[in-house]
């Protein structure tokens, strides 16, 4: 048996017979040509022909991956159709008097050096574009690039890459899932697996050797591992779990476009947790009904420097659009304690769950907190948004953030700038003096939503990074528990929402206990959005 | 020859697809035209050179028309660049 590890893009079990996919090498020979017109002539039937693979490809990604992610292939075409791009290839074969592959083996390197070597990370991405282009045609010239006969029936590929043209053009019904040696979770290849559903590991390391071919190989997509003719006992294991994940998935599909609503008719929002735009396609594809929690800080957290303003709109701003008329609250910067970024060049503290974090610094860094506040109101001209502040724990607290927010809306006015005056204004319970004064924060604001690993840490003073208090620890200790009931009744004699957006929201044994309480939405990470409500239809 | 200017207000600037569709606007045209940020300028009717010039959100554009059908190219592009960058 060999194990392989890598990342996992689609968590899923697959098992069939390997196939391994190897490409030609790209590293391509120059030939002196006599006859420099049949190699333009080539060239060009090629370029015919590859027009029309992107266009079938086009239309195949249309029907099965929506607009967005098929808009690749028109871009693939258009660049394709570029006179820079064409004249460079024929001045080559002319120029040189060589073959039409290494015409565009050349352009194909030299258009994505520039590219490459831009600022801007975007247009550095393109340059994987125009190399898939140039592989493409060079296919078309000498004949190659069809998929290789294998034994019929499914089976699992395995490659060093995949390129996005690759992927759409697997055929669906026979792959079950794949595994690379190179690419990363987020490269272009790894989001179209996850939106068509198929199991595959990527960045493995090392290519196996040919004497693989057609054995059994089991793909753990929950682990990242992959598994070649595994032991009869591990083969045995990861059949009864396909099975029983098989029969779960078609009926949590079922529920997709259905409501989250008990039987006696008391519905329950059901939204998702995303930390940051990556995050969507699995909102989507899950078909949550909002977006309850968007933890704003990996914008923070992924920079060298603190984000501008425009960063940031353009952020938020996609998140709006892409969910339209479906809320989605964004959590104000919440870094300190365990999440740390340099430049905030925090002081290092006895006791930082207690420290300085969340609110406190925004409530002490003005400028950095109305960045932010800025682009978020900005961006709610384009959707529904709502502002969540965490951390709380008094009435003075959200009256100053409430006054910071106005000045940035007095001068977004001035500055003729559109926002949604009314957008929905809340916090995170996640401290118990925040609990305990829900009656009294509840008449200054629209929603409460409660972390509860923040809430449970602070109420049963548990560190919960720290293992050797586990026998202590009790998450559904009821202390925790009568705190969140409160928060829901006093929500409610104030006539607002209350929510969860911690981890016991997706508990599925506490459920019920929420749904007594009257809990009005429940936010959890995308994967849990579909049994949450398969749980609540049950009730 | 119709020359304007233009300041992109889009957040991710004239990124592959919007600079597909515009030089597919240009194209429609027979007059040669031209964009220009800075000191570069380079045929608005190709792909690579319009997103190779890297033009990104608040950058100021000139946009040049010359021939026969230059009124229309100007105004027509005009448009485009309004309603989508």
């Amino acid at each position: 048996m060999i194990t392989l590890q890598g990342k996992s893009v689609y968590e899923a079990i697959a098992i069939a017979p390997l196939h391994l996919l190897k490409h030609t090498n790209t590293s391509v020979e120059k030939v002196q040509v006599s006859d420099v017109n049949s190699e333009l002539e080539a060239f060009h039937v090629a370029q015919n022909l590859a027009m029309r693979q992107l266009d079938e490809l086009y239309h195949k990604a249309l029907e099965t991956v929506g607009e967005e992610s098929a808009a690749i292939f028109e871009i693939h075409k258009m660049m394709l159709e570029d006179m820079d791009y064409v004249e460079s290839i024929e001045r080559i074969i002319q120029a040189e008097k060589c073959n039409a592959v290494y015409a565009v083996f050349q352009t194909g390197e030299s258009f994505a050096e520039i590219f490459a070597s831009m600022d801007d990370e975007y247009m550095q991405g393109r340059a994987a574009d125009v190399k898939d282009i140039s592989k493409r045609l060079i296919a078309c010239l000498s004949g190659a690039g069809k998929d290789t006969n294998c034994a019929e029936g499914k089976y699992i590929l395995l490659t060093d890459d995949l390129a996005p043209s690759e992927t759409m053009q697997m055929d669906k019904k026979r792959v079950a899932g794949f595994v690379t040696c190179a690419g990363s979770a987020n490269s272009h290849t790894a989001i179209l697996a996850r939106t068509l559903g198929i199991p595959a590991v990527v960045n493995t390391g090392e290519l196996v050797g040919d004497e693989c071919e057609g054995k059994l190989v089991i793909i753990d997509g929950h682990n990242g591992l992959v598994y070649i003719e595994p032991t009869s006992d591990l083969l045995e294991k990861y059949s009864a779990q396909l099975r029983s994940e098989v029969a779960e998935r078609t009926a949590l599909n079922q529920l997709k476009g259905e409501l989250s609503v008990t039987k006696n008719g008391q519905h329950v929002n059901v939204y998702a947790n995303i930390g940051n735009t990556a995050d969507l396609d699995k909102v989507f594809e899950n078909d949550a009904e909002g977006i309850g929690l968007f933890r704003s800080e990996f914008i923070y957290l992924e920079s060298d420097d603190y984000p501008t303003e425009e960063k940031q709109f353009a952020i938020y701003k996609q998140v709006a659009e892409a969910l339209g008329k479906k809320k989605v609250i964004i959590r104000t910067l919440d870094i300190g304690a365990d999440k740390q970024a340099a430049y905030f060049n925090l002081p290092e503290e006895d006791n930082p769950a207690l420290g300085y974090r969340a609110i406190r610094i925004c409530l002490t860094r003005k400028e950095l907190f109305k960045t932010q506040l800025r682009a978020i109101c900005r961006a709610s001209a384009y959707g529904k948004l709502a502002i969540m502040f965490p951390m709380i724990i008094s009435t003075q607290e959200i009256t100053e953030c409430k006054n910071t927010l106005a000045e940035v809306m007095q001068e977004l006015k001035a500055e003729n700038i559109a926002f949604d005056e009314n957008i929905e204004i809340g916090i995170m319970v996640e401290t118990p003096a925040a609990a305990l004064m829900t009656m009294e924060l509840g008449k200054i604001v629209d929603f409460f939503s409660i972390g509860t690993n923040d809430l449970t840490q602070y109420t049963l003073a548990i560190d919960r990074q720290n293992q050797s208090l586990e026998k202590f620890f009790d998450a559904h200790h009821p202390a925790v528990l009568k705190l969140i009931e409160m928060t829901v009744q006093n929500a409610h004699a104030n006539n607002i929402w209350a929510g969860i957006c911690g981890e016991l929201g997706a508990d599925l044994s506490l459920t019920e206990a929420f749904v007594a309480m009257g809990i009005d939405e429940l936010s959890v990470a995308p994967s849990s959005v579909l049994p949450l409500r398969a749980k609540i239809r049950s009730l | 020859m119709k020359k304007f200017t233009y300041r992109v207000t889009d957040p991710v600037g004239i990124h592959a697809r919007p600079a597909g569709l515009l030089v597919k606007e240009a194209a429609k045209f027979s007059s040669k035209v031209t964009i220009t940020k800075g000191a570069k300028s380079v045929d608005l009717k190709r792909l690579f050179g319009v997103m190779a010039l890297g033009v990104k959100q608040g950058d100021e554009i000139t946009i040049t028309c010359d021939g026969a059908d230059e009124t229309e190219a100007a105004s027509s592009i005009e448009a485009f660049l309004k309603a989508n960058l």
